[in-house]
């Protein structure tokens, strides 16, 4: 007998909605969700790899405790409950020598964060991170200091717009389904699509316009834009003087910044520039400087960021239909969220944050996310103090952060290292123990709340059960909780309990979810009045150009520019990316994925690759400060010559992921782990690395 | 030639793959065949703009297929109502002739059945009514299903919003 379960897929993090036929306890066939408006049936190809991620025997399978060196590979497979006594003596005695805050607890954002950081609270550490300031912690306090919200906070109309710039965002490869349909949709209408990288992507071949840029220049164009549109008054002006604060200051600051001053630095034609703004100047306010997906470029990452916006803002775009939006929540049509753990009260925690952020080190960055990457340095200083476990969960230090010799040689000095994973990741493959989580067609998971145009809520569904020997972080982290004496912070014994906990309040129950897969708060979209109705949490409460942010903490609004110099001579920037059949570092081990894509290449542009003795598809050595390694070389004219490329997340240590072992090179492995100081990214483009035949 | 056509709309293709892949997880098949696939020409810059093709190669369901002809035990056939071409695998004895005869490489070996594999539209979705795994999910629905005369034309009205040029 068949079976209809509406969900959310994780084979990324976009969590986009699906639709599952079960029968006979086994996954008949996974599609988008066909009620939702821009899914309409979609699914991408890793959302159809789902079926191949539940049936794949190289998956954690029961717990595992670790019997030989770190790394070496010898393990003993435990009950669960032999594992989490394990793990719980052991923190035991760390947080009893060392105090709470000398455990740290990663992850990437998901569902049950909540769990996590309710953990972490009640034995007394502030040491959680995520994923996202890796990603993009510097778009997020850019937006902060425009608008007074992040950028997840804001949301991107493509589908309306009528011009779309994207700076390396190459949306027809790193997908999300709704967002790349959107665009799809603009295009079919008519919009115009200006795409900006050095290198050729899909995007690419699908623009109007492509400017192969010179690497780490950027920020010069956009300031030559801004120098244009104000000096043609292509702005739009009534909006400017309504919500904007500090555009003289703006103005003046942007008038040394010519096209011609720009061509100098990025490579392209200054007339080209001038077309482009009184293109986009006919189109305003339907129109969009896209902010990025990923933001982690450079160290002046958080001036471009907020370079993008303010261009936005020039254009009326903000709060704008085919342009950006603030993302409406529940409140807004009086519906409340659904409650989270983290609402309960908790012990105070005295202790700064091991990444330092909210203190004068880190004044800006969200402390909601945390650096990341400062935590080998951490560690390996034991400053501000020592740091002796390490919790990751879905997240993996040594491909996430840039320098793998460093995040080693501090993950070395730790007493504790434990993986809530699903696969033999690299950091799962280092750790100490494996607490083996469920895929995400084994589980019912906490609600996603779905802000936007149109608040909504969404609800993973278990559609079959787990096969093998696993079972969900949340349950994990309060049988842990439970060894470590925390457990009344976790009132369920189930997730199905929690769900029905968070869910009091919100007028919704489980069975409102069976339908369609999600609840709506309303049935229209919310766009507050331009004239008068944007709410902006900004001190002045406008878009502040000058930025109380920024200034209040000692930092320009606006730094003169930089020159970005040029490699030395047979030196290039690396820089890295997505292809449409990857997640980050998670699915290079996935059958069917592994099958088309099954290691990353060396792009080197045709002039340089013959320079250096180097012809397609040879085995080159590519080297950095840091390390080196050989890879093979893919030789095209598609790419700027002062720059080489790879795919993110190839390279992979984690010996039983064996169609993924040892495929392609890590570029955490050549990546210099330095950060944009102020917004919080690492520069990930920013590496000098030499190439030579192997 | 099946009563049916199926129809991929290249300019709104991104080549990601994901027709291929739910085409196998629908199928249930191994490493190896690949029953429809997408290839890349390109990508190389035509008057300075970078263009690429990615061509969608199910099978054609041809009228006089050569893989019907060339099997040798009836395995291969062409279904009488509809014309898909399909193989019954208690017939297959894995020769591989019908890979052979195909001008287009549409017949895949699966290695763990040991016999050919190849597209047959989900003819077994298409008797209940649905469309083929590889079009229902299409990322950009750049892939339309149905009757021969029934597809939208989607490229006649494409080309006659750009010779209008109202605005």
């Amino acid at each position: 007998m068949e079976r209809e379960v509406y969900s959310n897929c994780f084979m990324c993090s976009v969590r986009c909605p699906i639709r599952v036929i079960e029968e006979n306890d086994d996954v008949k066939w996974i599609e988008g969700n066909p009620h939702v408006a821009g899914i309409d049936g979609a699914l991408c190809p890793r959302g159809s790899a789902g079926m191949s991620l539940l049936k794949d025997q190289e998956r954690v399978q029961t717990p595992m405790i670790r019997t030989g060196p770190r790394g070496s590979g010898k393990w003993k497979r435990a009950t669960w409950d032999e594992a989490l006594d394990y793990v719980a003596d052991k923190m035991k005695k760390i947080i009893k020598k060392y105090g709470g805050q000398s455990v740290v607890l990663g992850e990437r954002t998901q569902q049950s964060t909540h769990v996590s950081k309710t953990f972490l609270k009640a034995i007394g550490s502030p040491n959680h991170f995520t994923h996202d300031a890796l990603c993009k912690g510097s778009v997020n306090t850019a937006c902060r200091s425009l608008f007074g919200y992040t950028d997840s906070q804001m949301g991107v109309d493509m589908g309306n717009s009528k011009h779309i710039v994207l700076y390396g965002r190459n949306i027809m490869e790193s997908i999300e389904v709704k967002p790349t349909r959107s665009v799809m949709k603009a295009l079919d209408k008519g919009a115009k699509l200006t795409y900006i990288d050095p290198r050729v992507t899909v995007t690419a071949t699908k623009a109007h316009r492509y400017w192969m840029i010179r690497p780490g220049t950027d920020l010069a164009l956009n300031y030559a834009l801004m120098h244009v549109i104000i000096k043609e008054r292509l702005y739009d002006k009534p909006y400017v003087d309504r919500w904007v604060k500090g555009f003289q200051e703006l103005q003046a600051f942007v008038q040394p910044y010519t096209p011609e001053w720009a061509e100098e630095e990025t490579g392209i034609p200054a007339q080209e520039m001038i077309t482009l703004a009184r293109e986009l100047a006919k189109d305003k306010p339907s129109v969009l400087f896209h902010f990025g997906y990923r933001g982690a470029n450079n160290s002046n990452e958080i001036y471009l960021r907020r370079s993008i916006m303010i261009l936005n803002t020039l254009m009326g775009s903000i709060e704008s239909k085919g342009g950006f939006f603030f993302k409406k929540g529940p409140g807004e049509v009086g519906g409340k969220p659904a409650r989270k753990l983290t609402e309960q009260k908790f012990p105070k925690i005295e202790a700064v944050r091991f990444d330092k952020v909210g203190t004068p080190d880190f004044p800006l960055p969200d402390p909601n996310h945390g650096l990341g990457q400062m935590l080998p340095a951490a560690i390996l200083n034991e400053d501000p103090y020592p740091i002796k476990a390490l919790i990751v969960y879905r997240f993996d230090p040594l491909m996430s952060i840039p320098d793998n010799s460093l995040t080693l040689e501090a993950l070395k000095k730790l007493d504790l290292v434990v993986s809530i994973e699903i696969n033999y990741s690299d950091i799962a493959w280092y750790s100490d123990v494996i607490l083996p989580e469920s895929m995400f067609l084994e589980r019912t998971d906490c609600p996603r709340q779905a802000n936007g145009l149109k608040p909504q809520m969404f609800l993973r569904r278990q559609v079959v059960t787990p096969r093998y020997d696993t079972r969900h972080g949340a349950i994990i982290l309060k049988q842990l909780g439970e060894r470590l004496g925390i457990g009344d912070y976790f009132p369920y014994n189930t997730i199905e309990d929690l769900v029905k906990w968070q869910l009091e309040g919100t007028g919704f129950c489980f069975e409102d979810f069976e339908k369609k897969g999600f609840v709506a708060y309303t049935d229209k979209q919310i766009f507050w009045d331009r004239n008068d109705g944007i709410k902006l949490k900004t001190p002045s409460g406008k878009i502040e150009f000058v930025s109380s942010l920024l200034e209040n903490a000692g930092f320009e609004s606006f730094p003169a520019y930089e020159h970005f110099p040029s490699p030395p001579k047979n030196e290039f920037r690396l820089v890295v990316g997505r292809c449409a059949l990857h997640t980050h570092v998670s699915t290079q081990n996935n059958p069917y994925l592994n099958e088309i894509v099954s290691e990353n290449k060396l792009w080197i542009n045709s002039s340089q690759a013959a320079n250096l003795g180097i012809s397609d598809g040879s085995l080159v050595t590519v080297a950095s400060s840091r390390a080196s390694g050989n890879i093979k070389a893919y030789v095209t004219d598609l790419i700027h010559p002062e720059v080489v490329f790879m795919l993110h997340g190839f390279g992979h240590q984690g010996e039983r992921g064996t169609r993924a072992f040892n495929k392609g090179i890590s570029d955490a492995l050549l990546q210099e782990n330095i950060s944009d100081m102020i917004g919080g990214s690492p520069a990930l483009h920013e590496t000098l690395v030499t190439v030579k035949p192997a | 030639m099946s009563k049916y056509y199926l129809f991929q709309d290249a300019k709104k293709c991104i080549g990601c793959h994901s027709c291929e892949v739910i085409c196998k997880s629908n199928k249930n098949l191994p490493v190896g065949p690949k029953v429809c696939q997408i290839l890349t020409i390109g990508p190389r810059l035509v008057d300075s703009v970078p263009k690429a093709a990615y061509i969608f190669m199910p099978c054609f369901h041809c009228e006089d297929p050569w893989c019907v002809a060339a099997c040798p035990t009836g395995a291969m056939q062409k279904r009488a109502k509809d014309g898909i071409v399909f193989i019954d695998h208690d017939l297959c004895v894995g020769c591989k002739t019908c890979m052979s005869a195909c001008p287009w490489g549409a017949p895949q070996w699966d290695p763990e059945l040991g016999k050919a594999v190849k597209c047959d539209y989900c003819m077994d979705r298409v008797d209940r009514g649905l469309k083929p795994a590889c079009v229902t999910i299409c990322t950009t629905s750049c892939l339309h299903f149905g009757e021969s005369n029934e597809i939208p034309a989607i490229r006649r009205e494409r080309y006659a919003k750009a010779v209008a040029a109202l605005d």
